[in-house]
């Protein structure tokens, strides 16, 4: 079954429509893959197998009715634990939500289901995907299949250490600040966060509402256009969604061709801070693309030097009141103290010992950031950075089509390396960050390993908003140059996680 | 340095309702003061005349027809609940007696 596992979701998806091999025997495959290797990854927080084979059979009795009800019909996933399921566990990595069954679907939940996607089961993440590695989970790390010591990114961790494990064929995860993405960079797999808006949010346990966004996690550039295809559109059960369509995905991949394109690199994020091996990637990256004829500028975002600040000011003042909810009255976790407590101290007492430390540090942080006397300085500036940053971006867009970075400034880390340094932790998202302060979409796809420690590093790309179509067309460009030179893609070079 | 105090790490952490040990004040005061004192840098960047942005895409807000859809029963939102009475959230006293 090694081949089914190892295949694209693409490849997949033929071969369930042709009939050559059925969703049940291909779910069956990365059950029985995740069941034995899961102890290793910690990918998976919950996983049903009985659960996974009922949706598999119904999509195979679909076909034998005769009807296909999606381009991805049949073929499994993973979610990651911070979207509601009614049939799983929801628990956003946090002790708080522990052993919580949601009364109802998140909306790219139901699409799966409307497009017969069996569920293979709920990803780790960092505590309400604060995060960039997964050990703020209050269930333990992931691992990185590259290196089983080290981590495979954050929040969306358990996501992206189940697609280049090969647990899954295809993923979900969030980006709030580089979620989906930096994970992604640290594990060789491909990861989108679309335009703000493109994805409903219904049903996802926010962080802050203001930079969230949901999105696909896969193994290459065409699975992922062919999962947003799925899960993008309007939805009036989120007032944020976006009206208007942005096109398919699919057909932008498949109209790949670097004549014309205008490249910009960003000048404050292509020099200094970069490991040399990942800058090495992005350098040889940039080369070919010229040499394919692409016209490659640099441009300015002086602003973007602020951006990490004004993130730490903006994210943690939403999450402080987002997570207000989980108050011990509804649903979730309640501790209640010795003697005749009122419900502010069964409140506290019940936060205090379901939330974990990153999630502590930030509320408290919100909530010094938002209050009477700081709201100016320091909120209302970091939104004006906010506006800096837009005006950046759109004149850089003026001279580019996309804009190119690497999309972390190192591979990946060693668990326990940065997990007492707050602030080292925060620097790892330098390179996203800016993406979801200015709503753009932006894909992190493969980019080679680093000379120095054979492990992964990613290439950034970004376009204007609601342009995701852009995105994808110039992330399957780049794909393309890295195959033609290495004659397979990155993920094919993962160590054999059995034998680790 | 910044002005982050057991003693306003203790207020904040209060607002936000989180119990914390002695311990975790002193801990977290040391680590918000580096944090804060990174992110006040934001207050260099920019001049009165920038305005602020709360949202990345201009949106206006949005209304729907007022017509009843289906939503939770009153079963189901009380499944999840800690502890509930008589079709309702039961919580301990929001007053102290004194």
């Amino acid at each position: 079954m090694t081949e089914i596992t190892s295949s694209s979701a693409a490849v997949l998806a033929g071969l369930i429509s042709s009939k050559q091999v059925s969703s049940v025997e291909i779910t069956t495959a990365f059950l029985d893959r995740l069941e034995k290797l899961n102890p290793k990854t910690n990918s998976y927080l919950h996983f049903n197998r009985e659960n996974s084979l009922a949706q598999a059979k119904k999509a195979d009795q679909q076909l034998a009715d005769g009807t296909a009800v999606s381009p991805l019909h049949g073929v499994p996933i993973a979610v990651k634990d911070n979207l509601t399921t009614t049939d799983a566990p929801t628990t956003a990595g946090s002790k708080i939500l522990e052993g919580w069954v949601p009364q109802y679907d998140a909306t790219v939940v139901r699409k799966l289901r409307e497009a017969s996607m069996p569920i293979l089961g709920k990803t780790n993440l960092d505590e309400f995907a604060m995060g960039s590695s997964t050990e703020f989970s209050a269930y333990g790390p992931s691992r990185n299949p590259w290196d089983l010591s080290r981590i495979p990114g954050g929040s969306g961790g358990g996501s992206s250490s189940a697609i280049a494990g090969h647990l899954a064929p295809l993923a979900i995860g969030s980006d709030t600040g580089g979620s989906i993405r930096f994970p992604a960079a640290m594990t060789g797999s491909v990861g989108a966060k679309p335009t703000y808006g493109a994805v409903s949010r219904y049903g996802l346990i926010a962080l802050a509402s203001s930079l969230d966004q949901i999105g696909p996690v896969t193994n290459s550039v065409m699975d992922a256009a062919m999962l947003q295809d799925v899960i993008g559109g309007y939805d009036p059960r989120d007032s944020t969604s976006l009206p208007n369509s942005l096109g398919s995905m699919v057909q932008s991949v498949k109209e790949a061709d670097v004549k014309g394109l205008r490249v910009g690199v960003i000048k404050q994020l292509s020099s200094d801070g970069f490991q040399p091996g990942v800058k090495a990637c992005f350098d040889d990256t940039i080369e070919k693309l010229a040499a394919a004829g692409a016209e490659i500028i640099e441009v300015d975002c002086p602003s973007f030097e602020y951006a990490v600040a004004a993130y730490y000011l903006i994210l943690p003042a939403e999450a402080s009141s987002n997570l207000a909810k989980f108050d011990s009255v509804r649903f979730g976790l309640r501790v209640t103290p010795d003697g005749n407590p009122t419900i502010e101290n069964v409140m506290a007492a019940t936060r205090e010992q379901g939330f974990g430390p990153e999630v502590k540090r930030r509320i408290i942080l919100g909530t010094y950031a938002l209050s009477s006397g700081h709201y100016d300085a320091y909120y209302g500036s970091a939104q004006k950075v906010r506006t800096l940053i837009q005006q950046d971006l759109a004149m850089a867009f003026t001279q580019a089509d996309v804009l190119l970075t690497p999309t972390a400034p190192t591979t990946a880390f060693k668990i326990g390396e940065k997990v007492d340094d707050p602030l080292a932790m925060y620097l790892n998202d330098v390179a996203t960050i800016p993406a979801n302060l200015a709503g753009i979409p932006g894909i992190s796809v493969p980019n080679g390993l680093a000379s120095e420690d054979g492990l992964p590093s990613g290439l950034q790309i970004l376009a204007p908003a609601m342009q995701d179509a852009q995105m994808y067309r110039v992330a399957s460009i780049v794909e393309k140059l890295y195959m033609d030179q290495w004659g397979a893609s990155l993920i094919a070079r993962v160590p054999d996680l059995e034998a680790l | 340095m910044s002005e982050i105090t057991p003693d306003l790490v203790r207020h904040l952490a209060s607002l936000a309702r989180i119990l914390v040990t002695d311990q975790e004040v002193e801990q977290l005061a040391g680590e918000l003061g580096v944090i804060v004192d990174s992110v006040a840098t934001v207050t260099k960047a920019v001049s009165g005349d920038v305005v602020a942005t709360s949202h990345p895409i201009p949106m206006a807000n949005v209304y729907r027809e007022d017509v009843i859809l289906p939503s939770l029963t009153q079963l189901q939102a009380l499944s999840s609940a800690p502890d509930s009475n008589d079709g309702r959230f039961k919580v301990n006293a929001i007053l102290d007696e004194d």
